[in-house]
């Protein structure tokens, strides 16, 4: 009996040690649900045979329940992901809560290839805390064939001014075209995304030095004034509705002369699969107010990151430098085309001469190194980000001002009255938060 | 007596419950139609949209980014693990109300509802942590437990307004040939309340089936039930209208098969005690 007992002990040991050695380390990758999160799902293969000991298993969500599950989950250290996909918004703030771990990477990764705007966002106190998988800013996209039928050249660097002209000149409601579609869907990552950025070209600001919230000021007014004037007469109908994916189906259709969004649509508008206007789109740097320094571009950069709970760094590390080095954008290229490669996180990417025959890479560019997280605006504010305000309150506060922003968009509200509204909303929010003694 | 019913007002009322039924079940059918066009056509305007081709691309995607029976066999052990356990709880509980009330019963059975009441992200981050050190992040057996806690209320009062209809004769019958508390329960007032136990069952199968906030927040990929298989379809940068209603449609398939062959219990547990 006693032998038999040993016996068995002796080889549940021995299966004990065996399952050690082949033991796979399974890490949790928490994802947005784009095309690039997408594709790289699909070219794990590579990743495997490069790491035979890790596996990757994927949870996409939509950004909203991302954010929240992701922001539960880092705050409790319930450990339940291995790697977060993060906006350029939390990097900042959750690295510097201490809830995410700071990226070592080897020198062949070679961190300062990373473009300076991009990494600078993702850095607190010289510590980068989280690696850009793709990174974007907002740009013009035109319609060449409009603007040649209207006699008008867009330049490459248009005031409001010219932008304003040139709506009004594309404009035919009876075809149902439109001069200009813009944002008006409330939200912080939505309306005020775009109207955050182009108050900054404006001269504007969300808070002074002191917190104190700046919608009383001339500079706002005149935004939103501009923003109100655009769209009620050359926009297209119902836009208070209308966010990133409304605006993209509408000017794939041929009905927008011009929309101000993220450079990431720049793909899609040209892919003649989709669209309708692939051949006829030009690209032109967001615009600012005749004499401020600042455009209206914003920046962001969908990056991955590695919460401080984690009991598999090591694993994640790997699958994060993996999938955001240079030899990932070159697995990319090989497999579907340069155009697919996830843009604007790489210089090389862009010195890349394959690269640089893509219609909108100069562009994208160009727009990004035009956006600065750390010096937004033009007058100094004791913030960082362009297109938000990088504190926690913010995407209540964001959301709050974006509503009454799109409920002057829809008619039910006056500038005036909204910009009152935001004013108040804001002061009385950032005074509970202790920003405002 | 009853009142005469004219053709034309049959006609009328006929009329009017179709125009209802079809606006209710519209949304539903515009998934549905939605889920069979490219992601161009979907987001068209609506007259264009029914003059398009029809097309599987959209469950061909949905099928090879997702493995749809791990979280449809989640839904259904969550769904009818957490319907179970409740039933099991709340027999007792609405027995001893129905049957032998204290002066606090109705105060009781008001409190119950009302914790439903209560904004469920109110309890989010205690009950994570509990999870948290508990271990039961991601696990099919917490979610069972959540949301028996969670319908228990609706449950218990289901129960209740159905056994009050039982006479309390038949019970004590029971007593006086010597039944046990236990005999009671099982051999006489559960068989006799089969119907409403039937109906109670199916509703709560489909408020479990459909909750949204518990079972996104406590599950990563392992316990993840149909509605993360959703959630996964949504996207704030590209087109998704087609590929989110392919993704909703095989995700409310079962339960609209289960609650069209179950239509007449589920009718019935609705309005029993409305009508006296």
């Amino acid at each position: 009996m006693k032998i038999t007992i040993r016996a068995l002990m002796g080889a549940c040991a021995l299966s004990a040690l065996a399952t050690a050695a082949f033991a796979e380390t399974t890490i949790t990758v928490a994802t947005v649900n784009n095309g690039d999160m997408v594709r790289m799902q699909g070219l794990m293969d590579e990743f495997y045979k490069a790491n035979p000991d890790i596996k990757v298993e994927w949870v996409t969500l939509e950004e909203n329940v991302l954010r929240q599950k992701v922001t539960t989950d880092i705050a409790t250290k319930g450990g339940q992901y291995d790697v977060m996909t993060i906006g350029t918004y939390e990097a900042p703030i959750w690295g510097k809560q201490g809830w995410l771990l700071p990226l070592d990477f080897p020198a062949s990764y070679d961190v300062d290839d990373l473009l300076p705007a991009i990494r600078n966002g993702l850095t607190v106190d010289g510590k980068l805390y989280a690696a850009p998988f793709y990174g974007e800013s907002s740009m013009i996209m035109y319609r060449t064939d409009l603007m040649a039928e209207a006699g008008l050249t867009m330049p490459a660097e248009p005031t409001w001014d010219d932008v304003k002209a040139a709506a009004k000149a594309m404009t035919n409601k009876d075809k149902e075209i439109y001069g200009i579609c813009l944002r008006g869907k409330a939200g912080w990552g939505e309306n005020m995304a775009f109207l955050s950025a182009m108050a900054n070209s404006y001269g504007a600001k969300w808070f002074d030095m002191d917190w104190k919230p700046q919608f009383d000021g001339g500079p706002w007014k005149e935004t939103l004034t501009d923003y109100l004037d655009l769209m009620t007469n050359y926009g297209p109908p119902g836009a208070s509705n209308n966010g990133f994916n409304e605006n993209l189906a509408l000017f794939q259709q041929g009905h927008c002369g011009m929309w101000i969004d993220a450079t990431v649509a720049a793909s899609f508008v040209t892919n003649p699969k989709d669209s309708a206007v692939a051949d006829k789109v030009g690209f032109a740097l967001a615009p600012n107010k005749a004499g401020v320094a600042k455009h209206g571009n914003w920046l962001w950069a969908w990056n991955l990151a590695i919460p401080a709970g984690t009991q598999k760094a090591d694993a994640a590390l790997k699958f994060v430098e993996w999938a955001t080095s240079k030899e990932y954008t070159a697995l990319v290229a090989s497999k579907e085309g340069w155009a697919n490669v996830p843009p604007g996180t790489r210089t090389s990417l862009y010195e890349n001469p394959e690269y640089q025959k893509v219609p909108f890479a100069a562009m994208t560019l160009n727009s990004i190194n035009a956006a600065d997280p750390t010096h937004p605006t033009v007058d100094e504010v004791p913030y960082v980000g362009v297109q938000f305000v990088a504190i926690p309150e913010f995407q209540g506060i964001g959301t709050a001002v974006g509503q009454q922003f799109s409920a002057a968009l829809a008619g039910t509200t006056s500038a005036d009255d909204a910009l009152a509204a935001a004013q108040s909303l804001t002061t009385r929010e950032m005074t509970k938060a202790g920003y405002i003694k | 007596m009853a009142r005469a019913v004219t053709p034309r007002r049959k006609a009328l009322v006929t009329v009017l419950a179709w125009t209802i039924g079809l606006a209710l079940f519209f949304p539903i059918l515009w998934t549905v139609i939605l889920s069979f066009k490219t992601e161009g056509d979907a987001i068209a305007s609506p007259l264009t949209v029914l003059t398009t081709p029809f097309t599987l691309e959209s469950y061909h995607v949905v099928q090879d980014r997702s493995n749809y029976f791990l979280h449809f066999w989640n839904s259904v052990v969550i769904s009818l693990g957490s319907t179970l356990f409740a039933l099991v709880v709340a027999i007792p509980a609405a027995w001893a109300m129905a049957f032998v009330p204290g002066p606090k019963t109705k105060d009781l059975l008001m409190w119950m509802l009302s914790t439903k009441m209560m904004p469920a992200v109110g309890v989010l981050v205690p009950i994570y942590l509990l999870f948290r050190d508990l271990g039961l992040l991601d696990s099919r057996i917490g979610l069972v437990v959540v949301l028996m806690l969670m319908n228990l209320p609706i449950v218990v009062w289901m129960l209740y307004t159905y056994f009050r209809e039982i006479p309390g004769e038949i019970l004590e019958a029971a007593r006086m040939d010597g039944a046990t508390l236990k005999d009671e329960l099982i051999h006489v007032l559960t068989p006799m309340a089969v119907p409403g136990i039937a109906s109670t069952l199916l509703l709560n199968v489909i408020l479990a089936w459909n909750e949204a906030f518990w079972t996104l927040q406590l599950t990563t990929s392992k316990a993840a039930p149909l509605t993360t298989f959703i959630a996964g379809y949504s996207s704030p940068e590209g087109l998704f209208y087609a590929k989110l209603s392919a993704a909703s449609t095989l995700a409310i398939a079962p339960i609209l098969i289960l609650g069209w062959f179950s239509q007449k219990q589920l009718v019935r547990g609705l309005t029993f005690g409305a009508v006296k």
